[in-house]
């Protein structure tokens, strides 16, 4: 039928609208990525100009941080120090009470009471984390923790940790508790069978079927207490030192980044560009953790 | 043994409250309507959130015209047009990728980027392109669960009339979807105006006195000027932090419940 | 002797005069479709009659679905389908390249199993497909395009004062009707039917049935079904595919309807009409 070809030449307008559409919307598909590129190159740029004048073993080994001051040390094991102790003690806190909200919600809540509370759950990282910083600088520190440790500092890494620790329990809750929903109903069943009681069954059998996804919840969890800054900022303050004493201020690397953005450093100086290098090990810390959690999630996904 | 479980709800609520109480009581007396219009100031009694204010209008309001749209493309490419498999997780890996970098990040990189090797000054324009890709993962997978929501047989009976696959997506896939989108570039929305890092490093603490009047201007964003008052060490400025917090949280509730209540008339819908 | 041959010869002839006419609508051509590098059916060769019922049978996973599927081109948006050989519309190869997938789809109706009517009002869902192929520009032109649509699908007196109201207020069979209604708009010129009444309750597969029977003076209709017995009722023309040793779909058995239930030529055929009606 001729109208058949003829008809096809009619269409091409309509066929070029929709081709159109196809080539714009990959062009925004692709702006993640290019995203991506930009923020990797514009580090790497960046940091060249850093370590062309900062030898990058003692970048890497040094323990004296002093950039800002006038005699300058350029080691960002302080920084460092700080921000996986921050991440540390915020992990502490945030993966039993993170797990035990999960197992709760997940196994033994009703609907009801998952309904309410967990959207409660989720407000903990909705709320701005000045707020937190506010908080931990103006509650927890002097009228909780100086209680039990007098002679706590104003500014200390614990409070810090400690409100970065609720800011990321949503994470470690949400995931482990899809994690643990998604333990097939029949390896439960066996358990019950031969006679183990719920919450034998929960720690013995569902929680290791679900360790997986509990494990990738908590590396992201992790990822995201690294790169937390209005926290440490107020609560933990911007005295770089190396030390083990939480009672202490320290400042971490998102805390250097930080004290610099609000001291206005000049484009071209030295403590301009080491905001890229400390940037630049913070991504390097984060990012392979957030594509290990990814892929373990994946897999984990593609097995249940 | 659920109680020992539920314990840790116990602990996360009563962490909250106590928050909230805190919060509310240094700071529900400074609440005032001059503590809106009025302009920052070294004098605690008059200082006022105006232009942190419209500085957090323009910028999330800027930043959502560019991600709703990108992330809505980005969707669109990913569930109804892209074929290779191959291609299609390496762009779903770059945007999960995206959303994992630290929002700080997104301030140092935009600094040297856009401020400087572009040019675009330290301006409302750069802060909001960040705010923009910041948040686009978030747009970009709620869009992608409507997407994906919709189900096939509808597209089916489109192709099957004859339409092309723009047309299947405008007149079928998209209507139904749409709902489902907004409600994702609202919590984009929320989390944008909470974001203080990433302005911090392209802004700087400025004090700003005037109203910003274009997208190049400089600027700054509420939770920034709470940065600022919370530094102070005079007691009026923590009370007019505290109200300062209450106010950002009433705007956060207030767009959160308007999200409730979309996803609410969604879930009635056929 | 030579009174036997002629008469067998003057048979023969009638027959064939008999075929030509009817005449041959679509001619499928050595027709395989491949999913995912798997070979789902194999070297089809057959040929459908113009305004005939043409049904065609077989057990489930024999790729009935694909074959038909092969006729409009929807095959093509499903990825990793690759449709090799050639199905003439009219004399046309339907897959050449210089015909678009997208025109074959609007001179080749599709129903399928399941309902699927679109989330709109019973009017806008007829007029759907006349607004994207852009047949007419007149409202009134279009209400009467609606109306002739939902008659012929046997819809209209159910819905006439109730255009505007949402589709998925239909039941079922009222659905289907609609959804037949909706690909009769654009006046097809032929209509394939994916198992259209298998969710179906008996009266609403009866008015289907029916509608079909009365529509063939106008279209080509081809008809997949599970249902022997439909099969039976409503077509003309019946084509049994089946499985072979490599579980590959191929036609095994293709003729008139009478002949192939009641002295098919297959002995596989008999088997599988015996094992389901008997």
């Amino acid at each position: 039928m001729s109208t058949l070809i003829s008809y096809s030449k009619t269409l091409k307008k309509r066929r070029l609208v929709s081709s159109i559409v196809h080539n714009i919307t990959f062009i925004a598909a692709s702006a993640s990525t290019i995203a991506v590129v930009i923020i990797l190159a514009t580090l790497l740029n960046e940091s060249l100009q850093f370590f062309e004048k900062v030898n990058i073993l003692e970048y890497l080994t040094g323990t004296q941080w002093t950039v800002l001051f006038e005699e300058k040390k350029f080691g960002v094991l302080p920084l460092l120090n700080a921000t996986l102790l921050s991440s540390l003690i915020a992990l502490g806190l945030a993966v039993p009470i993170g797990l035990a909200i999960a197992i709760y919600l997940g196994e033994y809540a009703s609907n009801r009471v998952k309904n309410i509370f967990k959207p409660m759950i989720e407000l903990l990282a909705g709320i701005p984390t000045v707020v937190y910083g506010y908080f931990a600088l103006y509650f927890v520190t002097p009228q909780l923790l100086r209680f039990f440790l007098p002679d706590i500092q104003i500014n200390n890494i614990l409070a810090a940790g400690l409100m970065i620790g609720f800011l990321i329990i949503p994470i470690v809750a949400s995931i482990s508790e899809d994690a643990i929903r998604s333990v097939p109903l029949d390896l439960r069943l066996a358990a019950y069978a031969v006679g183990a009681r719920k919450f034998e069954v929960v720690l013995k059998i569902v929680i290791p079927a679900a360790l997986s996804g509990i494990f990738a919840s908590i590396i992201l969890a992790f990822g995201r207490a690294m790169g937390e800054t209005m926290i440490v900022a107020i609560a933990a303050g911007f005295r770089p030192i190396l030390s083990y004493n939480v009672k202490e201020s320290m400042e971490t690397m998102t805390g250097f980044i930080a004290q610099v953005a609000t001291g206005d450093a000049p484009y071209g100086t030295i403590e301009y560009s080491s905001l890229f290098a400390v940037g630049l090990t913070l991504l390097l810390m984060t990012y392979p953790l957030n594509l290990i959690a990814l892929r373990v999630l994946k897999r984990w996904a593609i097995r249940y | 043994m659920p109680v020992v479980y539920s314990l840790g709800l116990f602990i996360a609520i009563l962490f909250i409250v106590s928050l909230l109480i805190y919060i509310v009581a240094t700071g529900s007396h400074r609440l005032s309507w001059s503590l809106l219009t009025n302009f920052p100031s070294s004098n605690p009694r008059e200082a006022g959130m105006l232009p942190a204010i419209y500085g957090t209008l323009w910028t999330v309001g800027l930043s959502t015209l560019m991600s709703f749209p990108l992330g809505i493309a980005t969707a669109i490419y990913l569930n109804e047009y892209s074929g290779m498999e191959k291609l299609r997780s390496f762009l779903q890996i770059n945007l999960n990728s995206l959303a994992g970098v630290p929002s700080v990040i997104f301030g140092v990189v935009g600094l040297g980027f856009l401020s400087y090797t572009l040019g675009l000054g330290r301006s409302i324009l750069v802060g909001a392109i960040l705010l923009a890709f910041l948040t686009l993962p978030l747009v970009t997978v709620s869009a992608l669960e409507a997407l994906k929501a919709v189900p096939d047989d509808l597209r089916f009976g489109g192709y099957a009339l004859g339409a092309t696959r723009w047309e299947v997506i405008k007149s079928i896939v998209l209507p139904r979807a749409l709902p489902m989108m907004l409600t994702g570039s609202i919590l984009a929305i929320s989390r944008a105006m909470g974001e203080a890092a990433p302005i911090l490093v392209i802004s700087g603490l400025l004090f700003i006195r005037e109203v910003p009047a274009s997208p190049l201007d400089r600027f700054t964003v509420m939770p920034l000027l709470l940065y600022n008052w919370i530094s102070r060490p005079q007691l009026e400025f923590r009370e007019l932090a505290s109200a300062g917090i209450i106010v950002l949280l009433l705007m956060l509730i207030l767009l959160n419940a308007v999200a409730i209540y979309l996803r609410y008339r969604l879930s009635r819908r056929r | 002797m030579m009174g036997h041959e002629v008469l067998e010869q003057e048979f023969k002839l009638a027959e064939e005069l008999g075929k030509v006419r009817d005449e041959i609508h679509i001619k499928v051509e050595e027709l395989s479709v491949y999913y995912r590098k798997r070979l789902a059916i194999s070297n089809i060769n057959i040929e459908f009659l113009k305004n005939k019922i043409t049904a065609i049978i077989g057990p489930s996973g024999c790729g009935k679905s694909t074959l038909l599927r092969s006729i409009n081109r929807m095959n093509d948006l499903i990825p990793d389908a690759i449709v090799k050989g050639r199905v003439y519309l009219d004399g046309v190869n339907i897959y050449d390249k210089s015909v678009d997938p997208v025109a074959v789809r609007a001179v080749v109706g599709m129903v399928f199993q399941k309902p699927n009517p679109f989330p709109m009002s019973i009017y806008d869902n007829v007029a759907f497909g006349v607004k994207i192929n852009g047949l007419t520009r007149n409202r009134e032109e279009l209400d009467r395009m609606v109306e002739d649509a939902l008659r012929k699908a046997a819809l209209w007196d159910e819905v006439k004062d109730r255009l505007d109201a949402h589709a998925y207020e239909l039941s079922g069979g009222q659905q289907q009707r609609l959804c037949i209604a909706r690909a009769l708009a654009i006046n097809p010129k032929v209509l394939l039917l994916d198992e259209p009444t298998m969710s179906l309750d008996p009266v609403s597969t009866a008015k289907i049935e029916e509608l079909l029977y009365k529509l063939k003076s106008e279209l080509t209709i081809i008809i997949v079904t599970h249902n022997m017995l439909q099969a039976a009722r409503v077509s003309d023309y019946t084509a049994v595919m089946m499985p072979n040793e490599k579980m590959v779909g191929t036609l095994i058995e293709y003729g008139p309807t009478k002949e192939v239930f009641t002295n098919p030529r297959d002995k596989r055929t008999e088997a599988y009409i015996s094992g389901k009606v008997g």
